[in-house]
């Protein structure tokens, strides 16, 4: 299925090398598949598109009189998003310069932290956050924005950092050579340096945080996530229309914005 | 040509990088100021109930810091395996499906209508979220990792197609022309000018979405669709937190594995 | 006035880039520091207000040793050392002002550099230099909206709100066309005259160096090869200091660049 064209400029060695990778993967591919499926019941496979017409026919039309009941969800949708990402940049920050090669005060203890707080903030997913600060905190708002913040922390340092090891040196040498403190160098000479990157990143992690908080109702996190909760708990198809709609449209405008602000700002 | 000193002006202000007029200005600020205090104001919290989960809380940064991977390792292993075969396969079918519809979706190399049909279904794939589809396959095909499959396959194909048009988009223009000229036929011309220029990100990105499959994997067990996940909601249901910081430790180990496997990987292909 | 005793720089690498490096500059005399790529021309600066460390060797400014002072004390002896770079090294996304302004962040508070506000003397005296070199109009455009030769003199106009005792530059001219370049060294120099300041200019261009200096050091491989007057800058010299080329061609190709 995967195939490549055999390049005459490789050896015959890295062919061999080359074609037994490929073979390795099919064979990989083809054990995953039996493992995955050895539960899977065929006969709810073939039925799917009977299964599909018929969610089809009840799903449609939307309820349109529902989007009434809407707009305060929405409105704590884009809350939950705008607050989730104020609280992760303002704790990404200083974990993005702990973080950064050339900006970290220890490269032995510190660094690892902060590149482990990272990986393990942008490894789970807002919603999986959401489930553990819902059944810790109980449910609402405040478990949607912190869930909201813990991930996008991950996000912003890794992007932020990346952005301060790319700085001019130059530029940071010459602000030192005028006898600079520590924290001058840093506002004269680093920050104006990444000041675009930093806009940029907040603004797509935003557009990114409208996307997630409006499934984080799902696990009870707030937001319009809750009333898809209880639509789909009630089989009320067409009101999952008119929520599916409502969270496409939001999405795309949140889309167009940080485009537009991004290309503002670079 | 030097003038006194004192003639100059004693003070200088730093002109304003954004919005040079500053009544505009200021109602900004006074505006963003309203909004947070409205939404701070709608963030209704049950102080009580926060002061009742501090023990919960607790207890969650105590298992995730003492992991308990054995009372539940029949399930954990289960589900693990679950999401590594899904995330295997799915990538594996996504890519095979987003390599046509990418060239077809690239403006430089694909008929008009062509290009069409696939920018739509790149756009359809991209702005449905993975949970969403993944309600809607569950619904369709039943509990279980085949719909978690079907999910993440979709994805895959919006992710992928869009990076791989803009790559090819973005070519040099002067290859294709340079083949082109040779008298070759529409598949020599991919064979010969698109894919050496692009297939060292293609394989970049396929492990970068490896990484992203494996982890939406954790998530979408949530609604139903197999995989870690559904594990991971078990554990928190019951509280069992300590069991939870095993299953969340094992996604962080694993993530942080294949992105470290694919910055190597990336580094050895170009 | 500046010396530099028994100067050495051994890199982490193990590149020796400096070896026994000793002079003096009396004050006001402007040196020029020539050498092929890699003779350690650019080091030897950098080590004088110690961005790069030395091994070995000491530099004395005044009464102040250079060489193993703490971090703080290093801050108070960089002021009195201006630095003007290669490549501009202004900060890009800053205005001008701030740019020429921030030559005295070894004076002021953090706070007070954070909120640029400036005292009143340092604010008139930027104003001035900017009068100096002739960019009044430019204060307030960022950095990097101006041309190469203008960059190049707001980096002077940084150096000298410093009050230095001393300058250093780094190939001034490098990133300059052959005009340019001679309107930029001249600049240097009337503005060293002015204030009797000494300079060490570092620079790869014989013919320049020759025109504008009244004293060239040479460096050959981390040592001093050549000290003296451009007027005994001779062929047999310049073969020491670069090897074997025709030297008698030099000034034609040079001017014609």
């Amino acid at each position: 299925m995967m195939t490549t064209p055999v390049w005459q400029h490789r050896t015959s060695r890295a062919n061999i090398v080359l074609w037994v990778g490929w073979l390795f993967l099919v064979a990989l591919f083809v054990f995953c598949w039996q493992v995955m499926t050895k539960d899977t019941i065929w006969a709810f496979v073939a039925d799917a598109p009977e299964q599909a017409a018929d969610l089809g026919s009840r799903m449609f039309p939307p309820r349109w009189s529902y989007l009434d009941k809407l707009w305060v969800p929405l409105w704590d949708t884009m809350n939950i998003a705008t607050l989730g990402t104020l609280l992760g940049v303002i704790i990404a920050v200083p974990i993005a310069f702990l973080a950064a090669s050339n900006t970290t005060p220890s490269t032995l203890f510190v660094r690892p932290v902060a590149l482990f707080i990272i990986v393990a903030s942008r490894s789970i997913n807002s919603l999986i956050w959401a489930l553990l600060l819902v059944s810790i905190i109980g449910p609402g708002l405040l478990a949607g924005i912190v869930a909201i913040g813990l991930r996008s922390i991950g996000f912003v340092a890794k992007l932020l950092y990346e952005a301060i090891e790319e700085t001019e040196k130059i530029q940071i040498e010459a602000v030192t050579a005028t006898g600079a403190s520590g924290a001058q160098i840093l506002n004269y000479g680093i920050v104006p340096q990444i000041l675009p990157a930093f806009y940029g990143i907040s603004v797509f992690r935003w557009d990114i945080n409208i996307r997630e908080s409006t499934i984080l109702g799902l696990v009870g996190a707030g937001g319009i996530g809750v009333q898809l909760q209880a639509s789909l708990n009630t089989l009320a198809w067409p009101q999952v229309t008119m929520i599916f709609v409502v969270i496409l449209g939001t999405v795309v405008i949140s889309e167009w914005v940080s485009a537009k602000v991004r290309h503002a700002i670079i | 040509m030097v003038d006194k000193i004192s003639s100059f002006p004693k003070t200088w202000k730093r002109p304003p990088v954004f919005f040079e007029s500053a009544p505009l200005r200021y109602s900004l600020y006074a505006l963003a100021l309203l909004w947070f205090v409205l939404a701070i104001g709608t963030v209704d919290v049950n102080w009580s109930r926060v002061a009742e989960g501090m023990d919960r809380g607790w207890r969650f940064v105590k298992g995730f810091l003492t992991p308990d991977f054995t009372s539940r390792w029949k399930d954990i292993s289960a589900g693990l395996i679950e999401s590594l075969t899904m995330t295997l396969t799915s990538t594996v079918v996504g890519i095979v499906l987003a390599v046509p519809i990418g060239i077809g979706a690239a403006r430089n190399i694909a008929p008009k209508a062509v290009y069409y049909v696939c920018r739509s279904i790149i756009a359809l794939s991209r702005s449905l979220q993975e949970i969403i589809i993944a309600i809607l396959f569950v619904a369709m095909f039943g509990f279980g990792p085949f719909a978690g499959f079907l999910t993440l396959s979709f994805a895959t194909i919006g992710f992928m197609s869009k990076l791989l048009a803009e790559d090819i988009e973005d070519i040099d223009e002067s290859q294709t022309e340079a083949i082109r000229a040779t008298g070759s036929s529409w598949l020599q011309l991919i064979n010969y000018a698109v894919q050496p220029q692009v297939m060292p990100r293609l394989i970049g990105l396929s492990l970068y979405r490896l990484d992203i499959n494996f982890r939406e994997s954790a998530v979408i067990g949530i609604v139903g669709a197999g995989g870690i996940g559904a594990t991971l909601n078990t554990a928190i249901d019951r509280y069992e937190f300590d069991s939870a910081g095993a299953i969340l430790l094992i996604i962080i180990f694993i993530v942080m594995i294949t992105e470290y496997s694919s910055g190597y990987v990336r580094r050895w292909v170009q | 006035m500046l010396s530099v005793n028994h100067l050495s720089k051994t890199y982490a690498a193990g590149d020796k880039a400096l070896d026994d490096v000793t002079f003096t500059i009396p004050s006001g005399q402007v040196v020029g520091l020539i050498g092929p790529s890699g003779a350690g021309k650019s080091t030897l600066i950098r080590c004088i207000n110690r961005l790069v460390e030395p091994t070995s060797g000491s530099i004395q400014l005044g009464d102040t040793t250079i060489t193993g002072l703490s971090t703080s004390e290093l801050r108070a002896v960089r002021r009195r050392i201006g630095m003007i770079f290669q490549e501009y090294a202004l900060v890009e996304r800053l205005t001008v002002m701030e740019n020429v302004l921030s030559g005295r962040l070894g004076y002021v508070s953090f706070w007070r550099s954070f909120f640029r506000k400036f005292p009143a003397e340092d604010v008139q005296k930027a104003f001035a230099l900017l009068a100096r070199v002739g960019l009044t109009d430019h204060a307030n455009k960022r950095a990097d909206a101006l041309s190469g030769g203008q960059r190049q003199r707001v980096g002077i106009a940084r150096a000298l709100e410093q009050d230095p005792q001393l300058l250093l530059i780094d190939e001034p001219t490098a990133s300059l066309d052959p005009k340019t370049s001679r309107q930029v060294m001249r600049l240097l120099l009337e503005m060293c005259n002015e204030r009797g300041l000494p300079a060490i200019i570092n620079i790869h261009d014989v013919v320049l160096a020759r025109q504008f200096t009244e004293r060239i050091i040479g460096l050959q491989a981390g040592k001093i090869v050549f000290d003296g007057p451009p007027s005994e800058l001779d062929e047999s010299v310049l073969t020491r200091i670069y090897g074997e080329e025709d030297w008698k061609t030099l000034e034609h190709d040079s001017e014609a660049a």
